[in-house]
């Protein structure tokens, strides 16, 4: 009897532990250091499930010379691009059709062939706008874009909609009733790292202009009904879950965490993580979100409250620090890197592209970290 | 410190493990032993090479003084002294103070014919400690790893290394060493409480026997695990909480470098329900 029970509790506890190591990273992992020694500041990646860079398609054709006609002279209703050379406004397609288009539409994705400069389909009404956003986030952005930009492929990665996005949550099952009612945490998304953590950070942070500011400046505070609540600190730590998940990294990769909210023990990339909270802010506001009436309803272009698919920080970075591992496809895009003077008949040839000088377009933290 | 009338008659030769008679003395209320020796050597050599490289750093704050352990880049080789090999020895010191006690104890259970219970018992603070300064820092392929000693400075590495798995409250073994460390901490205010209202009856009473002890948890939880079984149960409960905390770490980047709360998409993905 003793010894069937002996069995049986090895039998248990080995199963147990088995089971448990089924769980496990068992490979080699890389590490770095991004801390003074000792600190805890360290990214330990496990380099079997690292993510790795995805397979970037070869330019449909090498970029061809600026120069020579102008889109805008040569063919009809050039809105955006019509100061580009018809020769890299075609390149520029090719490459759209090739980031963003099914193959099997491809231009037809945007475009009615037989007549190429009708807005009649509601893809080219959107594309339009999203060659602005494009040329917005590589000149004004670039604190948090810097030299390598983004392009289309970015996001898309040859899907018409982006694999990563959000929208606005359903909300309570049964309105007026608790039941089901999840406040749209604990439900072990993707978006929150898996954690119990809400995802309303989405909304709040990266839609309306809420401050992440829940760090308190006394001890034991007590809440006067404004400010930070138990209920905001949950929410950002939410939005930094999803952002620690979008970026393959940890906490630490910006914050010393011995005190959050201080710039001055904060890590350089904290910076640019700011800025990319007011990009993306900015992309969902003044691009995305003014597109609502165009894209169609029944489309899976909206979500459950009929507002457009937005991006958060997995849209571009899909697991990386760096999206694309910081490969930089502006150089065969030159036309993506801040908005082209338009083409007027007679007018003398426009300036070229502005280039990517970074502009701080709000007022940092009156103590930002430096480099 | 007095010796007790009776305690001379516990104090005997031999029982040691090495050493013979040559350290089996006692000086005032201490038994000495070769690893009584050890322990005070090492223990005094770690404790001036604290001060020492503590007076090479920029403060004498007590509570910022930091000596901290090399850069990753140095794997586990040695460090210069200033650049963390100071720490390296001092790791070395504290291992060999806290083996030689553990040892001494081990030597005085052996004197009184008792069993080694005191010695295992603090033989998982020792695992604890060597788990998070050597286990996984060789796991880990760098002394970099471990945490520094300083008073503010090992709370900072604790709350970094926490938050380099997200939310470490989700961490398996960091949830069974927190529940082991309450059931601890509950079981003792019980016992507690139970002996003292046991010494401690009305007035003009007498003093209550273990059977109104044992009755008093049968009434309540139908169960009395008895005056033995309590200690037994409290030494289990209270290694438990060392050891699965020691685990905890052990697993956390060597075993898994995700956010802990992702590590339970096992469960989602069963097959009976995925």
């Amino acid at each position: 009897m003793k010894r069937f029970t002996q069995r049986t509790a090895l039998v248990a506890v080995g199963g147990l532990g088995l089971a448990l190591l089924a769980g496990c990273e068992i490979g080699p992992k890389q590490s770095t250091q991004t801390g003074y020694r000792g600190t805890g500041a360290d990214q330990i990646v496990d380099v079997k499930h690292a993510v790795k860079t995805a397979a970037i398609p070869p330019e449909p054709y090498p970029l061809p010379p600026d120069g020579g006609q102008k889109a805008g002279e040569a063919y009809q209703n050039v809105k955006v691009l019509s100061g580009v050379s018809t020769e890299r406004f075609n390149h520029l397609m090719a490459e759209i059709s090739q980031w963003v288009a099914p193959p099997e539409q491809g231009c037809a994705y945007c475009h009615n062939p037989e007549n190429m400069a009708s807005d009649e389909k509601y893809t080219k009404v959107v594309a339009r706008r999203m060659i602005q956003m494009t040329q917005q986030i590589n000149s004004t952005w670039s604190p948090h874009v810097q030299k390598v930009g983004v392009t289309c492929y970015t996001c898309h990665r040859g899907n018409g909609v982006p694999q990563y996005k959000w929208a606005l949550p359903a909300g309570a099952p049964h309105p007026g009733s608790i039941r089901g009612d999840r406040h749209n945490q604990n439900e072990l998304s993707a978006d929150a790292a898996y954690s119990d953590l809400p995802t309303t950070g989405f909304a709040d942070y990266l839609l309306d202009a809420k401050t992440i500011r829940v760090n308190t400046t006394q001890a034991l505070p007590k809440y006067d009904g404004k400010g930070a609540s138990v209920q905001t600190a949950e929410e950002s730590y939410g939005l930094m879950m999803h952002m620690s998940k979008s970026l393959g990294v940890n906490c630490t990769f910006c914050h010393n965490t011995r005190a959050f909210a201080a710039w001055n023990l904060s890590r350089p990339q904290r910076v640019t993580a700011w800025y990319g909270i007011r990009m993306v802010r900015d992309v969902n506001n003044a691009y995305i979100g003014s597109l609502q009436s165009v894209f169609p309803d029944n489309h899976d272009r909206k979500g459950p409250h009929g507002d457009p698919y937005k991006v958060n920080c997995m849209t571009c970075h899909q697991g990386q620090n760096l999206p694309l591992g910081g490969v930089s496809l502006m150089a065969q895009a030159p036309a993506l890197w801040g908005s082209v003077a338009a083409y007027t008949k007679g007018a003398a040839a426009p300036a070229a592209a502005p280039g990517p000088v970074p502009v701080a377009l709000n007022a940092m933290p009156a103590t930002a970290a430096k480099p | 410190m007095a010796l007790l009338s009776f305690e001379r008659k516990y104090r005997v030769r031999g029982g040691t493990l090495i050493g013979g008679d040559l350290f089996d003395f006692w000086v005032g209320p201490f038994y000495v032993g070769f690893f009584g020796v050890t322990t005070a050597i090492s223990a005094l050599l770690g404790t001036l090479l604290i001060v020492y490289a503590a007076s090479l750093g920029p403060t004498w704050n007590i509570w910022l003084i930091s000596i901290a352990p090399p850069d990753i880049s140095y794997g586990l080789a040695l460090a210069p002294l200033r650049e963390g090999g100071f720490w390296q020895v001092i790791t070395i010191c504290a291992i060999v103070a806290f083996v030689s006690w553990a040892l001494r104890e081990v030597e005085i259970c052996r004197k009184l014919g008792i069993g080694y219970h005191v010695p295992f018992a603090y033989g998982f603070a020792i695992f604890a400690y060597i788990s998070l300064e050597v286990i996984r820092p060789f796991l880990l392929g760098a002394w970099g790893f471990g945490f520094p000693y300083g008073i503010f400075s090992h709370l900072d590495w604790v709350s970094n290394t926490g938050y380099q798995y997200l939310h470490f409250h989700y961490n398996p073994a960091h949830m069974i060493a927190v529940s082991f460390f309450f059931v601890t901490g509950g079981a003792l205010a019980f016992h507690g409480a139970l002996v003292l209202s046991s010494v401690n009856p009305a007035p003009g009473e007498a003093v209550k026997s273990p059977e109104y002890e044992d009755s008093f948890f049968r009434d309540t939880i139908g169960y009395s695990v008895g005056t033995l079984g309590i200690h037994r149960l409290g030494l289990f409960c209270a290694l438990s909480a060392g050891f699965w905390s020691a685990i905890c770490i052990i697993i956390s980047g060597p075993l898994w470098t995700r956010g802990w709360p992702e590590w339970w998409s096992w469960w989602l993905n069963l097959p009976i329900w995925s």
